[in-house]
């Protein structure tokens, strides 16, 4: 690990040098929500400091210069994903609101009874409910592919669901429980072989993977600004300019309009199409500094670190006889789900909080995986490239504990 | 003893401790030593459904007072209920009614009763209380 400049990054990073219970903080629940780089938090107050105003309506300078940022941190996310075209990026609320806008406009455009919508059983809560609520409104059904007990996809499960009245294929990139990278590529070329457009929910991969649209060829892919160390209340919705051309708009208002006219009214273009509403220009300045210092430590090397850190933490976890890792595909990012011998999560995450580690413990708005294990909760630790080793071996301290105190 | 009696033992007991593992290891005792929950009442009818832990909570009313009884998944919970069902159970619906809490606070675990823990407590308190409301109601 000694080439990655672990040290010099945490310099960038506030709020990883304070003390909670007189301890140093370890942040471990980053599948969460990430920290923010002071690059990040200087991009949204110099927002405030020198260029806030509405944008895309105004002839005065400030507008025109909030616009062309905003303009450009679109073309830089199109950059970003490969996308085709900038026309295919929607600013969005993150990946709830992005799913959930295909969910509504797909849904009124090509959903009808009967028809089929495949997600699987790994899926959060946020790419099941949106189908759910779509498919019971249009009388459809949701069918979720079941996954084998080392938290893989069941692919031949896959195959044989796939059927002629599926109208879409909802899949996760990478599980926010089990840290499983599933072959979307292949589900994707898969589905695409039956003319069945597929989105990907690329909350949990962005900051670790990247995501290239081109070689993805996926239809739909979502992701969140604050789980790849941008602000809350950003996202992006990224969608085949045919798709986006064919459904109609989420929310209606002000910028997604051309005319408006007390008979009617005509919509715009595409991206603005679904952008109802003055946008978050604050959170999309911060996506902007938060993609440049991302592509500035590189995915590469970002993968490579994290991969150490994840592979140290199961080794580490692995030395406990009586802890059970939840999730063990051979494809993972750094996010380890465990059991402590009977402890309920909830006891392990108290003294773990304790010791001024932040894990996560519950069922990670993934309630369908959790009783496909038949366990109630997990403990979570999610890893990012500003954790380090010792901080992995102040979490086995924190579990020495709680086995004292509980065992 | 009275509802402010048990609450100021249960404070003195807690001030013994140093660390504040010390605190973890007692509401582990606490939990473990908890009366077992009859499992006719460890339904879906009886739970507290918090996103962390669940709580089932059972009562009874007997000669003018209220007995409740309990169980959670949770070890920590269960042994905050074995301390709120000291304070609370044997005890008339008006004292209930009236009960201040205000030992959950003194002896540290107030944490525990956020809404962010979502460990069903805060719920089990307002349960025990509407119990009461409903006993008095009643009779």
């Amino acid at each position: 690990m000694a080439s990655f400049p672990v040290d010099k990054i945490r310099d960038d990073f506030p709020i990883l040098h304070q003390t909670v219970y007189g301890r140093p903080l370890i942040y471990f629940d980053n599948a969460a929500s990430t920290q923010k780089p002071v690059q990040v938090i200087r991009a949204i107050s110099g927002y405030y400091e020198t260029d806030n105003c509405n944008i895309h309506r105004g002839v005065h300078f400030l507008s025109q210069r909030a616009t062309e940022t905003y303009e450009e941190t679109r073309k830089m996310v199109q950059r970003f994903i490969h996308a085709a075209s900038s026309n295919e990026i929607i600013f969005t609320k993150g990946t709830t609101e992005s799913i959930n806008l295909v969910a509504s406009s797909f849904g009124k455009q090509y959903i009808s009874p009967g028809d089929e919508v495949l997600i699987s059983i790994m899926e959060h809560h946020a790419n099941i409910v949106p189908w759910q609520q779509m498919c019971l409104e249009r009388g459809a059904r949701l069918q979720f592919i079941p996954i084998h007990d080392n938290g893989e996809l069941n692919m031949e499960a896959y195959r044989s669901m796939v059927k002629e009245k599926t109208k879409l294929v909802a899949i996760t990139h990478v599980s926010n429980v089990l840290g499983t990278i599933n072959p979307v590529k292949e589900i994707i070329a898969y589905a695409h072989s039956f003319g069945i457009p597929v989105l990907v929910d690329g909350a949990q991969s962005v900051s670790h993977l990247g995501a290239d649209m081109q070689d993805l060829d996926c239809d739909f892919f979502c992701f969140s600004g604050h789980k790849m160390y941008a602000p809350m209340g950003i996202g992006v919705l990224y969608g085949k300019e045919k798709f986006l051309e064919a459904i109609p708009p989420y929310q209606t208002g002000g910028e997604m309009i051309k005319e408006v006219h007390t008979d009617g009214t005509t919509f715009n273009e595409l991206p603005f199409k679904f952008e109802a509403g003055t946008p978050n220009v604050e959170g999309v300045y911060g996506l902007n500094a938060a993609i440049r210092y991302v592509e500035n430590l590189g995915l590469e090397n970002i993968r490579k670190y994290e991969n150490e850190i994840l592979e140290y933490a199961t080794a580490k976890l692995s030395e406990f006889d009586d802890i059970r890792i939840i999730g063990t595909a051979k494809e993972k990012t750094s996010v380890i789900s465990f059991l402590i011998g009977t402890i309920h999560p909830y006891d392990a995450g108290v003294i773990i909080d304790k010791m001024g580690i932040a894990v996560r413990t519950g069922h990670h708005c993934a309630m369908p995986l959790l009783e496909r294990y038949r366990i109630p909760a997990t403990v979570r630790a999610s890893f990012a490239f500003y954790n380090t080793a010792e901080e992995v071996d102040s979490l086995m301290e924190a579990i020495r504990k709680v086995k004292k105190i509980f065992g | 003893m009275t509802i402010a009696e048990v609450q100021e033992q249960i404070v003195s007991e807690f001030l013994l401790f140093e660390e504040w593992e010390d605190k973890y290891i007692y509401l582990n005792e606490m939990g473990r030593s908890l009366p077992l929950l009859e499992e006719k009442y460890r339904t879906d009818q009886y739970v507290i459904t918090g996103c962390q832990s669940k709580v089932w909570l059972h009562a009874e009313y007997r000669d003018g007072k209220i007995f409740f009884s309990a169980d959670s998944d949770a070890i920590i919970t269960k042994g905050i209920v074995n301390l709120l069902i000291r304070v609370l159970s044997g005890h008339t619906p008006d004292e209930i009614l009236n009960a201040d809490m205000d030992f959950i606070e003194k002896i540290g675990l107030r944490e525990h009763l956020s809404p962010t823990r979502s460990n069903g407590l805060t719920s089990m308190i307002k349960q025990m209380k509407l119990y009461a409301l409903a006993f008095k109601t009643k009779s």
